[in-house]
């Protein structure tokens, strides 16, 4: 292949992470930005919602359409339930302390992981996806399934924004996040805001692993690189900016999957990481978020 | 904390040497080996709570500076034939200066960022010891070989594979640390630091240049760190790509957390109980991490002081 196509090739892909990152960074940016706090289990409910996505899936017998369409919609419900549980039990006691909930998700990562493997198993397994229709280009033929992911994404990412932007929920967390004190005299009930809050997040993440798992796989360790792939995007966006979490998963994305490609996934994220280090050091905001308060 | 009990602080930390020692006689094989892997740990605990415990920085990439002390002591011999004392020392410098470049940085962010950031620039220390797996041998990790992992001065030489050279070395290791930690949070140093962790505010106004003695903080933390890094390699003979992933940065937070965090013997406490329990509970299940989880949970909700601390604020003020 050329370089023109296979740079195509490596972008498409590329935009494909890009999308499903959006959407997990979008749920640790919620949670981030509204309760202050730093939700390291983030990873291990990404990967619930891909394991849950196999069960439900292999549960449901006829078109592999009809059990991916369930996995849609009950996976990311399980998962926010389970955070919703998880954050009435041990984060709203805590008093959403920043430090010690960091602690405290922690040892939800790890009782989380140790629960999949245990009744799940340490096997990585495939989840088949709905449709398999290639769309031709004139160099190589690709997958509509991953160009659907970016739809997919796209179209939740805006549905997010006018939940956001234009009703009254919106609302409430908007101002629950801007001061929390005084939402709270005005009447918000802000301990609800709070688990409604990590529940979203929760199901953002899981919902984002069932669009990935018919190419990627379901395997009881998988949320630890869209963790800290989220990690980057929250931190380059700005807290919050939902403009520069997608403008910051795009191009994270897009470099990861060209440079995976040309020259190696390690080194991708070796440079990543290091440049958000250094970003953080340097500009705690975020390229795109204003000064935080 | 009271002045008044120097004497009281040191007969209790030499007793508890002293305890050590006896033990290396009357423990059976088993535990013996544990022991001495569970003081080498134990440092590296201790090295963690002198930056969380008494500075009050939480940081989640202490895996790197124990990673340091273990590649830059085991490839030296590997890779350059160096011996064993020029190796010890080669893991600990390589320690020190990593913990001054990544304090000068990750010093101008606080609270969470800092915690990523340090995250981050270990996440970097292990994607690099996997980027260079022909020289670091990746995820499979490298044995420092029998034949140089001996001691040698003049004419008598000690076999550091020998269960009690090790044990000794290990105890030798664990006693200079903690003294040396004691002495240090006694002094007039350790209560500027303690005064940083209560109010950094306040105690810059009282004249204290806080970056630089945080910045001595983090070094001294990275280079104990990196001594039970350097320790552990020359003593196991395994230097391996996982203890410099995020699992080791935070078994020690663990440690201090379950012990006690800026109490001297708190890490030792906490290291010693968090072995038995995985040691008993690995009869019934192996599903350690479940365990891990937990207790790091529970030690968050109810017993945020820890062992020691809880002893501490109930019966004994004086504890350092």
């Amino acid at each position: 292949m050329h370089f023109g196509p296979h740079l195509l090739l490596a972008a498409l892909e590329g935009l494909v992470t890009s999308a499903v990152l959006a959407l997990t960074a979008l749920g640790l940016s919620l949670v981030f930005g509204v309760m202050r706090v730093v939700n390291v289990a983030h990873g291990e409910f990404f990967m619930l919602g891909a394991v849950l996505a196999w069960a439900i899936s292999t549960a449901i017998s006829g078109h592999p359409a009809l059990g991916f369409l369930a996995a849609l919609v009950i996976a990311p419900l399980i998962v926010g339930a389970i955070a919703l549980v998880a954050e009435r039990l041990v984060l709203r006691r805590l008093n959403y302390n920043p430090e010690a909930t960091i602690v405290a998700t922690i040892g939800m990562l790890y009782i989380i992981q140790q629960l999949a493997l245990s009744f799940y198993g340490p096997e990585a397994r495939p989840v088949e996806p709905p449709f398999s229709y290639r769309i031709l280009l004139p160099w190589f033929g690709y997958s509509g399934y991953k160009l659907s992911i970016i739809a997919a994404s796209a179209l939740l990412l805006i549905a997010t924004w006018l939940v956001l932007t234009r009703t009254r929920i919106g609302l409430v967390m908007r101002a629950t996040q801007y001061d929390s004190e005084t939402a709270q005299a005005f009447g918000i009930a802000v301990g609800r805001v709070y688990g409604g809050v990590f529940a979203l997040g929760a199901m953002l993440a899981a919902i984002a692993a069932v669009l990935i798992v018919p190419i990627s796989q379901a395997h009881y360790l998988m949320g630890q690189d869209p963790l800290l792939l989220s990690f980057i995007v929250v931190i380059i966006g700005g807290l919050g900016s939902l403009r520069g979490t997608v403008v910051a998963a795009v191009l994270i994305g897009l470099s990861d999957g060209i440079i995976s490609m040309f020259f190696s996934p390690t080194l991708a994220k070796i440079i990543a990481t290091l440049l958000v280090a250094m970003v953080l050091v340097f500009r705690p905001q975020g390229l795109f978020g204003t000064a935080s308060r | 904390m009271s002045e008044a009990s120097p004497a009281k602080a040191y007969s209790l930390h030499l007793g508890v040497i002293a305890l050590l020692f006896m033990l290396s006689f009357v423990l059976p094989d088993y535990y013996h080996g544990l022991l001495a892997r569970i003081m080498v740990l134990a440092v590296f605990a201790m090295g963690y709570n002198m930056l969380f415990g008494y500075v009050g920085l939480l940081s989640l990439g202490h895996a790197m500076f124990f990673g340091a002390g273990l590649y830059g002591a085991g490839l030296t011999i590997i890779q350059l034939g160096w011996n064993v004392p020029l190796a010890f020392l080669g893991g600990i410098a390589c320690g020190a200066v990593l913990a001054l470049a990544i304090g000068l940085l990750a010093l101008r962010t606080t609270g969470v960022a800092f915690m990523i950031v340090t995250m981050m620039f270990a996440q970097v220390f292990y994607l690099l010891i996997l980027y260079f797996s022909t020289w670091t041998g990746g995820d499979q990790g490298q044995v420092v070989p029998q034949p140089a992992r001996v001691l040698t001065f003049g004419a008598t030489s000690f076999d550091l594979t020998n269960p009690t050279v090790r044990y000794m070395s290990a105890l030798a290791l664990f006693s200079i640390v903690l003294l040396i930690t004691l002495a240090v949070v006694r002094s007039r140093y350790g209560r500027v630091l303690v005064a940083i962790r209560e109010n950094e505010e306040r105690t810059k106004m009282l004249g204290y240049d806080t970056f630089s003695n945080k910045l001595i903080a983090v070094v001294v933390s990275g280079t104990i760190c990196a001594a039970s890094g350097a320790a552990y390699a020359l003593l196991f003979g395994y230097v391996g790509s996982s203890f410099a992933s995020v699992q080791y940065s935070i078994l020690p937070l663990l440690w201090v957390l379950l012990g006690g965090a800026a109490t001297t013997l708190g890490p030792l406490i906490g290291t010693v109980f968090m072995y038995y329990v995985i040691d008993v509970t690995s009869g019934y299940t192996s599903a350690y991490l479940l365990i891990v989880g937990v207790a790091l949970i529970l030690l968050v909700l109810f017993f945020p002081k820890g062992i020691l601390g809880s002893i501490r604020q109930r019966w004994l003020g004086w504890l350092p």
